[in-house]
């Protein structure tokens, strides 16, 4: 790459959407590079949604026998339900109008992965989802007690069978290693006691109940610190370490920033920004305003959902309105692209960068996008003003999907496109939409 | 043991599949005449290896059961198999009743079993265990994936250099990604890009540009495969895959059997098997799995035993780790240590190999590994592959050449 420099103002507002929200829509962008920078940071971090008032209702299922002759359909039902909730949130990510909270709310998702392959309840996936839409913008201490005591993560690691005298360590572990402070940093016997601090607890009919009989009273060490510790007093006590706070701001920069990890100077500035009321938003804006943010270098590969959704918003189709079979066609190729939402493929969440740089990851972009745009009979608001001319072709598709600027070899590679949805299903997978420069 | 899948053409086999960029940072699109003519066929002495990584951490005690030893029936009860449930292998060891077809393979001789690999210091995080496993590096697992340093040590900046390591996941893993070079995913079934100007514009996205970053050369470079391999593939696109496999992995093994069989110059194949992380009910859970394993790997063994090339080929199958001796509560099992690896094909010696690890002498709750992963590592890269060992697994010095016949 010629250029060293630091990015253009545009090209920073740009990025605040790529990597704050989900891409905007070209009159949202248009107007934020009128406001610049700094407002566009602002609006960003300060301009929430309303509280979505659309959650599908999905009642429990219980498992009849697998004899049962009404099995079949309730197996459908159940995969009915994944579907429906699936949908509901990619069609919440696409249009919102202040996507930050849902970007930052799919970045819990893939930090607490939880996956419905193993929870069976899609109700229970969206009742955490809505935990993590609330209380994630704030304060990670109080995500991450609210996130100890969600129904989904406890049936999804087992700590619902966490006794006294039978310690489940999958939560305590995990707890530490994956959610609050990174691996290395705890020993085998801080698991056994995490483990044995969050004992007690019991899941029925979509509820979690503490039962101080099947808890571990007394004395646990942990790290430590010798307390008798409960579920809230260990996540209070693991989310107040400075090792904590580096580690959430490391996994921020990295899926927010930059592949690379942040220098040590940056790393500081970040955890003060982030300070003892662990909050998010003041690491987001610490991320947002670092110097690396303006780096042309720190470019990063989007996510499947993140290009599907920048695609979804850029055109104004949210996967929702297409007919069943384009629905069908565009959700199975998050599957081949390896992101489904509510499934990631481990507790760990979806892996980031070279995975997704694939030719078999090409043909899936492609084929989502002509699901999103193929069907003539729809108009996506974007595509009602198809342009005269080559040069006004290539712009109109530039700005559409929000790019800085087509390299010579995309150009080359557009100008004979005469389609103005054509035009887009090339553009959508160019090298310079799938990566956020 | 399904007979009836075409035995593919190399030609046909490429028209086939998609094949992912060596990943060469801003490396060029490669042309079909390219691939073509310097591919050629596998050479008939080359060995193939084939890794199935099992995710989750498999339960060692569960799979190759210590049926006979009263302090496994004592540990976990509820789990514990009888003498009379498992698969008789002697010694008091039996395979999980899910294990079969591999109990057959076992028999024929076509199947060793190495008891209690691991590694020094074992860790219990499934991600960083797993990334020892697949860097080969217990003290920093962070670096490249040992047949990444295969790739890296073994290019010859050839076409055919994307070829050489195959993932059939979706998803590269970590032990084919090197500092400089990659394997590449591979998936059956067509590569329709749509005709006309949007297929055209596309394949012409492939062509590097002075202003790409590292990560959009990448991009190019992979849409030149595709594109290349699409312009090219003018005949019929033919599914390599079983139409009704039994499991993702039966999809997978039976993708890597048609390749083989076509004598794609492909010397490493990754496939996977996930789900094992049994805290909960794992007597149901894992015999589920197992069973899959089962069903795929047996008749992906005989189906090799029956061809030249397919008699090259070494299957290794592992998982991060095995798990806790003593039952937790939950009818499950904690992150344990060591376990077995199974290894088979028809270059391997069969039979159980390595000491059956103690249940009595544990170290903090856990079985002691008698075998370092890496011994087998070091013996499967220069036997199998024809590496030195001392590009694949630096300075370590063990080796279990017993395995290979």
């Amino acid at each position: 790459m010629p250029d060293r420099g630091a990015l253009s103002e545009r090209a920073v507002v740009r990025r605040l959407h790529d990597r704050l929200g989900l891409g905007a829509p070209r009159q949202t962008l248009e107007a934020s590079i009128l406001a610049g920078p700094d407002a566009t940071l602002a609006k960003l971090l300060t301009t929430d949604e309303s509280a979505p008032t659309d959650v599908p209702n999905l009642p429990q299922i219980t498992d009849l026998p697998a004899d049962d002759p009404r099995r079949k359909a309730q197996d459908q039902q159940r995969s009915d339900q994944e579907r429906t909730a699936i949908l509901w949130w990619l069609d919440r990510m696409a249009t919102v109008q202040a996507p930050r909270a849902e970007k930052i709310t799919w970045f819990w998702h893939g930090h607490f992965a939880t996956s419905l392959d193993k929870v069976r309840d899609a109700g229970l996936m969206l009742t955490q989802n809505q935990t993590l839409r609330t209380k994630g913008q704030d304060s990670l201490a109080q995500l991450a007690q609210a996130m100890v005591v969600d129904p989904a993560l406890n049936v999804w690691l087992d700590n619902q069978t966490n006794r006294k005298f039978a310690p489940n360590e999958n939560l305590g572990r995990e707890l530490m290693e994956l959610f609050t402070l990174g691996v290395g940093e705890y020993s085998e016997s801080d698991v056994k006691q995490a483990a044995r601090a969050l004992t007690g607890w019991t899941y029925q009919d979509r509820r979690l109940t503490f039962a101080k009989s099947k808890f571990d009273d007394g004395p646990k060490t942990v790290l430590g610190t010798t307390a008798d510790l409960d579920a809230s007093g260990l996540v209070d006590m693991l989310t107040a370490r400075a090792d904590s706070a580096r580690f959430i701001a490391t996994r921020l920069w990295n899926r927010l920033v930059s592949s690379d990890p942040p220098s040590e100077p940056e790393l500081e500035r970040l955890t003060d920004a982030y300070g003892p009321g662990t909050s998010v938003r003041g690491l987001l804006r610490a991320l947002a305003t670092s110097e690396t943010f303006r780096d042309p270098r720190a470019t990063l590969v989007k996510q499947p959902v993140d290009w599907a959704m920048g695609l979804a918003r850029a055109v104004g189709r949210p996967i929702g309105t297409l007919d069943d079979k384009d629905r069908t066609t565009a959700l199975n190729q998050l599957k081949a692209l390896g992101q489904v939402p509510f499934k990631p493929p481990n507790v760990g969440g979806w892996p980031a960068g070279a995975p997704y740089i694939t030719p078999t990851a090409t043909v899936a972009r492609v084929r989502f996008a002509t699901a999103l745009l193929t069907d003539a009979s729809l108009k996506p608001p974007a595509v009602d003003d198809p342009p005269s001319g080559t040069n006004a072709r290539l712009e109109w598709a530039r700005a559409t999907l929000g790019v800085d600027a087509w390299s010579a070899r995309t150009r080359a590679a557009l100008s004979p496109i005469g389609d103005p949805r054509q035009l887009l299903i090339a553009a959508a997978v160019s090298p310079e939409f799938v990566v956020s420069g | 043991m399904r007979t009836d899948v075409p035995i593919l053409t190399r030609r046909r086999f490429l028209a086939a599949t998609a094949v992912t960029g060596a990943a060469a940072i801003g490396a060029a699109a490669i042309g079909w005449e390219e691939i073509a003519g310097s591919a050629g066929d596998l050479d008939p002495d080359a060995g193939v290896l084939v890794v199935v990584t099992l995710y989750g951490g498999n339960d060692g005690l569960n799979t190759v059961v210590p049926a006979g030893d009263d302090v496994y029936q004592r540990s976990r009860p509820e789990l514990a198999y009888s003498p009379d449930e498992v698969l008789d292998l002697g010694d008091g060891l039996g395979f999980n009743p899910a294990l079969k077809g591999l109990k057959g393979l076992h028999d024929d001789g076509s199947l060793a079993t190495v008891q209690g690999v691991g590694y020094p210091q074992p860790d219990h995080s499934h991600f960083r265990s797993m990334a020892i496993w697949q860097t080969a590096n217990p003290t920093s697992p962070n670096g490249s994936g040992w047949l990444g340093r295969w790739l890296d040590a073994t290019s010859d900046g050839s076409a055919a250099d994307p070829l050489r390591a195959l993932s059939t996941d979706p998803v590269l893993p970590p032990l084919l990604v090197g500092d400089h070079h990659a394997g590449s995913t591979i998936a059956a079934g067509a590569l329709d890009l749509p005709k006309g100007p949007v297929g055209t514009a596309i394949a012409a996205l492939a062509a590097p540009d002075p202003d790409d970053d590292p990560w959009r050369a990448r991009t190019a470079a992979s849409i030149g495969h595709l594109a290349t391999l699409r312009r090219t593939s003018s005949g019929a696109l033919q599914k390599a895959s079983k139409d009704k496999p039994s499991s993702d992995l039966d999809r997978q093994l039976e993708l890597i059997a048609a390749l083989v069989e076509a004598r794609v110059p492909t010397r490493v194949y990754s496939a996977s098997l996930g789900g094992f992380d049994t805290h909960a009910d794992e007597r149901e859970t894992q015999e589920r799995l197992l069973g899959q394993l089962d069903a795929a790997l047996t008749p992906f063994v005989r189906r090799l035993a029956a061809t030249d090339p397919g008699r090259q080929v070494v299957v290794m199958v592992h998982s991060e780790f095995g798990r806790r001796v003593k039952a937790n509560g939950s009818d499950g099992t904690d992150h344990g240590t060591a376990g077995p690896v199974l290894l088979a094909g028809a270059p391997v010696t069969g039979g159980l190999t390595g000491r059956t690890p103690s249940l009595t002498d544990l170290d903090a709750g856990d079985l002691r590994s008698h075998v370092d992963f890496r011994d087998l590592y070091a013996t499967l890269a220069e036997n199998v592959l024809g590496a030195d060992p001392d590009q694949i697994v630096g300075g370590h010095s063990g080796r279990l050449d017993s395995v290979l016949a």
